[in-house]
């Protein structure tokens, strides 16, 4: 328990900064404990949100404009994403706040690099044999009564799951939120279908109301104010629009999605894990909707990609350890599922999705992507994904694991994407399962280089750098030449289009002396005094 | 050729060079006191979650209240006589009125606060989320040290589901606001109650 803890626990100063207390009730179960702490678990901010005067509204930046198989600007999106300074502050400040719950949680356990190791070698060795631990899946999810179908790629995921709701007469099916759905456009697929699809997360039914894609691997709509959730909500659900309070919106939602819940005739969830022992399928969710899609329609679908696999049930005493610390900063998601066999008188089915990962699986230097397991760790810390927003990226997957997923999937569309990093290594420092993500985006932008997918600006910067930084003494001569020319030169020189890392930040101010001329000034030729 | 096939065969292609053993698991130790019951405790109300003990005179005091106030408890314990009969239960969707479930957990997680179900303990699945409110009897006895401990018990390989629960329903997902009851239920208490005691 924090300091900040102990602060808020007594008397009524302890809703300052609150949104709305006077809608809040005091007696409201979910912002303290039994104890009257301030609970942070689930998705929860550990501090108060301090609320945005009704007065400042700002409209919501929207991602990045898809055109077609071109090139995503992502550089035009976040800049306009920068432009909006009350949406830019509240994304980069909910996200450093995930960041440091959970380095709290990480802190914790002794053994946190050890279990890192572990998820990295269980996740490697599996893959290295994919093909075995599949079809042992398969055979025991049959054995235990399940239908498994093979999907080669995303329009054959569809395609399947349709033919399976239709064959079951069914008019709507609710499903939680599963990025591998969102990778196959499944929503874009079933809109032409007369099937309605409902959303049960209430993030990702706030971004299907909106007609947006998730902009974050755990909380879809975190680049949305709650003004902008209230907007969209009077607009779809007919919600007071003056009415922004949190509560009321989440209530709203909850009212409004229930009847559909209950009428629908088929549930769908995505995968956490798939364990190839008992042909398990693993969700975790803090909701509950993934257990109502599961649970009560009569129809049930998991649609799971092929790399969610792991051998045996105790492998999960590594990951479930992992996963939520890593994601939110709490020791565990409300609800850890386990879906195995189907209920009396229903039907379950399960798809398995390749959609490129056999393919990526063959690339030396890319293949360990396939061990992530989706916990947003490094989007949350990643400096630039943090003051752009995931629509930026104008792909499935944002952040750092985005910039080395997506390529996987169009080169030519996502070529720009590994540039819009600042090479920190942080992302690789939190990932829980040790992708070493930075080295693989430097890798990217090599491959996407030889193969002439960046764009000529680039491509003659990145060559002069080449050629200065392989020639040590050119380099030395570049670097005294840049200093000087950084001191010297107007603004207008320095902050202009062409140089792109002069945009929305300052220049270092240049050292009197580089590191090298001080050396030889004050260290070489003085003997060997020492 | 199948997609199964297909996707196989890349595989088979594709595979990684070198080999990668699966590494042993070590058993880690707890990270919890030994008073699993208070670490239990804890650890729940952090999540969101109620602890009561049972009351001398009731043992169904800190509860009492709740269950008064429901008109509708469908019960799953021989210790509590509700008015939803789950083996009567034709479809989940009936379940869509109960204020009050009442449940017996498995096991609970001190490391965590979680309580573990099965079909068997729910009797239909999703009362568990239906209702309103949770209540879950878990004898004192059936805590285990941590979440590596759980994932040794063998109601992982047999249940048809399975399911841990630490603390409600719970979401954050408008700025970071946390709300109990997203979906799921409002409200989540574990009553310490050994088993067979009333």
């Amino acid at each position: 328990m924090s300091a900040d803890d102990l602060n808020l626990r007594s008397g009524a100063s302890n809703r300052d900064g609150l949104i709305h207390p006077e809608v809040a009730k005091a007696n409201d179960e979910s912002e303290r404990g039994q104890d009257g702490q301030r609970l942070t678990h689930a998705e929860g901010a550990s501090r108060p949100i301090s609320a945005a005067p009704k007065a400042a509204r700002e409209p919501q930046p929207r991602g990045a404009k898809i055109r077609g198989d071109r090139p995503i600007d992502q550089a035009e999106a976040a800049e306009r994403f920068l432009a909006a300074p009350l949406h830019q502050k509240a994304h980069d400040e909910r996200l450093w706040d995930v960041r440091k719950k959970r380095d709290v949680a990480t802190h914790g356990i002794p053994e946190w690099e050890e279990l890192r190791e572990l998820a990295s070698a269980i996740k490697a060795h599996t893959l290295s044999r994919l093909d075995e631990y599949l079809e042992q899946f398969e055979a025991q999810a049959k054995a235990n009564g399940v239908h498994v179908h093979w999907a080669a790629d995303g329009a054959e995921h569809n395609r399947l799951v349709h033919r399976l709701l239709k064959d079951h007469g069914a008019r709507s099916l609710i499903k939680s939120k599963s990025m591998l759905t969102e990778e196959c456009g499944f929503r874009h697929y079933m809109a032409g279908t007369g099937i309605e699809v409902i959303e049960t997360d209430l993030g990702e039914r706030i971004q299907q109301l909106d007609d947006e894609e998730p902009s974050h691997v755990v909380m879809p709509a975190v680049h949305k104010t709650r003004l902008d959730v209230a907007e969209v909500f009077a607009k779809t659900m007919g919600t007071d629009p003056e009415n922004d309070d949190a509560h009321y919106l989440a209530e709203s939602q909850r009212m409004h999605t229930r009847p559909l819940i209950l009428e629908a005739d088929a549930g769908l969830t995505g995968c956490n894990f798939a364990v190839a022992e008992t042909g398990t399928v693993v969700t975790c969710t803090n909701e509950g909707n993934a257990d109502l899609s599961g649970n009560v329609p009569r129809l049930q679908i998991h649609s799971i990609g092929i790399e969610k696999l792991i051998p045996r049930t105790e492998h999960l005493g590594v990951f479930i350890r992992l996963l939520s610390r890593s994601a939110l900063g709490s020791p565990i998601t409300q609800y850890t599922s386990h879906f195995r066999k189907p209920r009396p008188g229903t039907e379950m089915h399960m798809v398995l999705v390749d959609n490129g990962r056999s393919e990526r699986l063959g690339m030396e230097e890319f293949w360990t992507s396939l061990k992530c397991i989706r916990c947003g760790a490094c989007m949350n810390t990643c400096p630039v994904y943090r003051r752009s927003g995931g629509l930026s990226y104008g792909a499935t997957y944002s952040g750092p694991i985005g910039l080395i997923i997506d390529p996987t999937f169009n080169k030519r569309k996502y070529s720009t994407l590994p540039f819009s990093s600042t090479m920190n290594g942080s992302c690789t420092n939190v990932c829980p399962v040790k992708i070493n993500i930075h080295e693989q985006i430097f890798a990217w932008r090599k491959v996407l280089a030889e193969e002439h997918q960046i764009p000529l600006l680039k491509q003659g910067m990145m060559k002069a750098a080449g050629q200065v930084l392989s020639r040590p003494a050119a380099y030395r001569a570049a670097i005294g030449a840049a200093d000087s020319a950084l001191r010297h030169l107007p603004r207008f020189a320095v902050y202009n289009p062409l140089n792109t890392w002069g945009k929305g930040r300052e220049m270092p101010e240049t050292p009197r002396q580089s590191f090298h001329a001080w050396y030889r000034q004050n260290r070489m030729g003085k003997g060997t005094g020492q | 050729m199948s997609s199964r096939a297909a996707t196989l065969e890349a595989i088979r292609k594709n595979r990684p060079s070198g080999e990668y053993a699966l590494p042993e698991v070590p058993v880690f130790a707890p990270l919890v006191g030994e008073d699993l019951v208070a670490e239990f405790g804890e650890r729940l109300k952090r999540m969101g979650g109620r602890i009561a003990e049972p009351g001398s005179a009731d043992p169904f005091e800190a509860v009492r209240e709740r269950l008064k106030a429901s008109k509708i408890v469908a019960s799953a314990v021989p210790e509590i006589e509700g008015n939803r009969d789950l083996s009567q239960v034709a479809q989940p969707q009936d379940l869509a009125d109960v204020d009050v479930a009442v449940v017996r957990a498995v096991f609970g997680v001190a490391e965590t606060g979680s309580v573990l179900f099965t079909q068997d303990e729910l009797r239909v699945n999703a009362v568990a989320y239906l209702a309103q409110h949770l209540i879950v009897l878990l004898d004192p006895a059936d805590i285990l040290v941590n979440i590596q401990a759980a994932y040794r018990r063998p109601e992982f390989g047999r249940a048809a589901y399975a399911v841990l629960h630490t603390g409600p329903s719970a979401t954050a997902d408008i700025e970071g606001v946390l709300i109990h009851g997203a979906q799921g239920v409002r409200s989540l208490t574990v009553l310490l109650m050994p088993r067979g005691a009333h």
